[in-house]
């Protein structure tokens, strides 16, 4: 293990000193509102010489993604942040990186949309791009937004998987709250991340490395139809589902330098749980907490942290959930007139063909940062044990911390 | 189409095509066609430079047409300055 350094770094400023320390070629930002700190201070860096990045200050966040993506096309390693109506943009091009294979790397400081204007922290920004085939990191502390900026680069250009991926972190909980931070050095940076692997691709005059390069031309996403576009859908499928392989392969490599290790979920109290919560983001930090606090009264409570939801770990989850009575799923967005939230739907969709299966429930909170402290977690468990007590669930949709 | 194309796992990744766009062809896609009157014609070549295609050659001295590769679109019609292009029905 490598020598850390403590740093006292928001979430934000965590993002931005590991890009720093990873150095990419372009990073490319608009500052929207809300724009975020993470590229305000990457810029310093920028004008200050810390880095030898060609940082290009574009005039939309639809131009931001475009310019990763052209960056990213010729062979670069290309850096974004955006949050909420930003990310929003961007949204056409995001499809676009992802269905390039283009392994770009996004901090999406998690704000809720528009309208009405609120800038403060839920998932609805992140979970509309669930289906936009990146790969994505939810973190709970600083400490996690500085490692997952770090190896996201290693698990989006690995060659078998050459996916962007989205680092996702909850507006001001994280973004602007200072923490500890554990950094590692500079060299133990760039000798963990490499250089960028390229894969090789057969184009029409012949075997080329995949990137834009004038003296071996290759032509990337043109005219597809339906000749060929359900076949490089089934390219993604399977990228995403070897990213679920190889995320903690990457990852115990750099448990390896740092001592830290994330894998694809957190359990948490799980071996004799009864009732769990299972979640993303910095809740989960909450939830950790009340745990602790029902445990020291005998309730066999437990709680599961997602930190990877694209791609959808759902064989560790049927291993880990299958013995629990009563499963609450929080989730921070609203699919509107769906059955519930994101997590939720695909949760139960996971569990509908399991022999052994907890009752679902599904907790909507925190919507537009509605504060959510202890006592509603504590609420939330408290209707996990109604449910378990009755054997069914009575609302299997509930919404936790909203006035009635 | 008749060809047998690749199955997904022998596709290169990132919607890479494997032939060259020349072996596209897309003139099938319109219902009209440039006939050229070569007596107005006066071999200034602007078709040539407005073919969004570049599908029109002036190789043999005056202006042809490729129609593996015309869509029909009609700018050269239009853009002819001494009216020498009419566009037709495909047949």
């Amino acid at each position: 293990m490598s020598e850390q350094r403590l740093l006292g770094l928001n979430g934000d400023e965590a993002a931005a000193y590991a890009i720093k320390q990873v150095n990419p070629d372009v990073v490319a930002a608009y500052p929207i509102t809300p724009q975020t700190i993470i590229v305000e201070r990457f810029s310093e860096y920028v004008a200050d010489g810390l880095v030898d990045t060609e940082f290009i200050a574009v005039e939309s966040e639809h131009s931001a993604m475009s310019c990763c993506i052209g960056a990213a096309a010729a062979g670069a390693r290309a850096f974004t942040a955006t949050a909420a109506n930003g990310l929003a943009l961007m949204w056409e091009m995001l499809y676009i990186a992802a269905s390039l294979r283009l392994p770009i790397v996004m901090a999406v400081v998690n704000r809720a949309l528009s309208a009405p204007i609120n800038i403060h922290n839920d998932h609805s920004d992140s979970m509309g791009a669930r289906d936009s085939g990146w790969i994505q990191i939810y973190c709970e502390n600083s400490q996690e937004v500085y490692d997952a900026c770090i190896e996201a680069w290693r698990i989006g250009e690995h060659l078998e998987v050459q996916l962007p991926v989205m680092v996702c972190l909850d507006g001001f909980t994280l973004s602007h709250t200072m923490e500890n931070v554990l950094t590692l050095s500079d060299e133990t940076v760039r000798e963990f991340i490499g250089e960028r692997p390229y894969i090789k691709v057969r184009g029409h005059l012949g075997e080329a490395e995949f990137r834009l390069d004038p003296e071996k031309p290759l032509t990337m996403g043109p005219l597809d139809l339906y000749d060929f576009y359900f076949e490089h859908k089934m390219h993604q499928i399977e990228a995403m589902e070897k990213a679920l392989r190889v995320i903690p392969e990457i990852d115990e490599e750099y448990a390896e330098v740092s001592g830290r290790s994330y894998r694809l979920l957190h359990p948490y109290m799980m071996e004799d749980a009864e009732v769990a919560l299972i979640g993303l983001g910095s809740t989960m930090g909450t939830v950790r907490h009340v745990v602790d606090r029902l445990r020291k009264r005998g309730v066999k409570a437990g709680m599961v942290k997602m930190r990877i939801f694209r791609p959808f770990p759902a064989e560790e989850l049927l291993e880990l959930l299958r013995g629990v009575e009563v499963v609450g799923v929080l989730d921070k967005a609203m699919s509107f007139g769906a059955p519930g939230g994101p997590l939720y739907e695909e949760l139960k969709t996971v569990f509908y063909d399991a022999d052994e299966k907890p009752i679902i429930v599904n907790y909507i909170y925190g919507l537009g940062g509605r504060d959510t402290p202890p006592h509603l977690i504590e609420e939330a468990f408290k209707g996990l044990l109604e449910v378990k007590r009755r054997g069914e669930a009575v609302e299997p949709l509930n919404y936790l911390g909203v006035r009635w | 189409m008749s060809e047998t194309k690749p199955g997904w796992r022998e596709l290169p990744f990132g919607a890479v095509p494997y032939k060259p766009s020349l072996e596209y062809h897309t003139g099938d896609w319109g219902v009209e066609r440039p006939e050229f009157d070569l007596d107005k014609c006066t071999r200034c070549t602007l078709c040539h430079f407005y073919c969004p295609e570049g599908a029109i050659s002036f190789e043999a001295g005056h202006p042809e047409v490729d129609l593996r590769y015309c869509k029909g679109c009609g700018i050269c019609a239009n853009e002819c300055p001494v009216g020498a292009i009419r566009m037709v029905r495909k047949e």
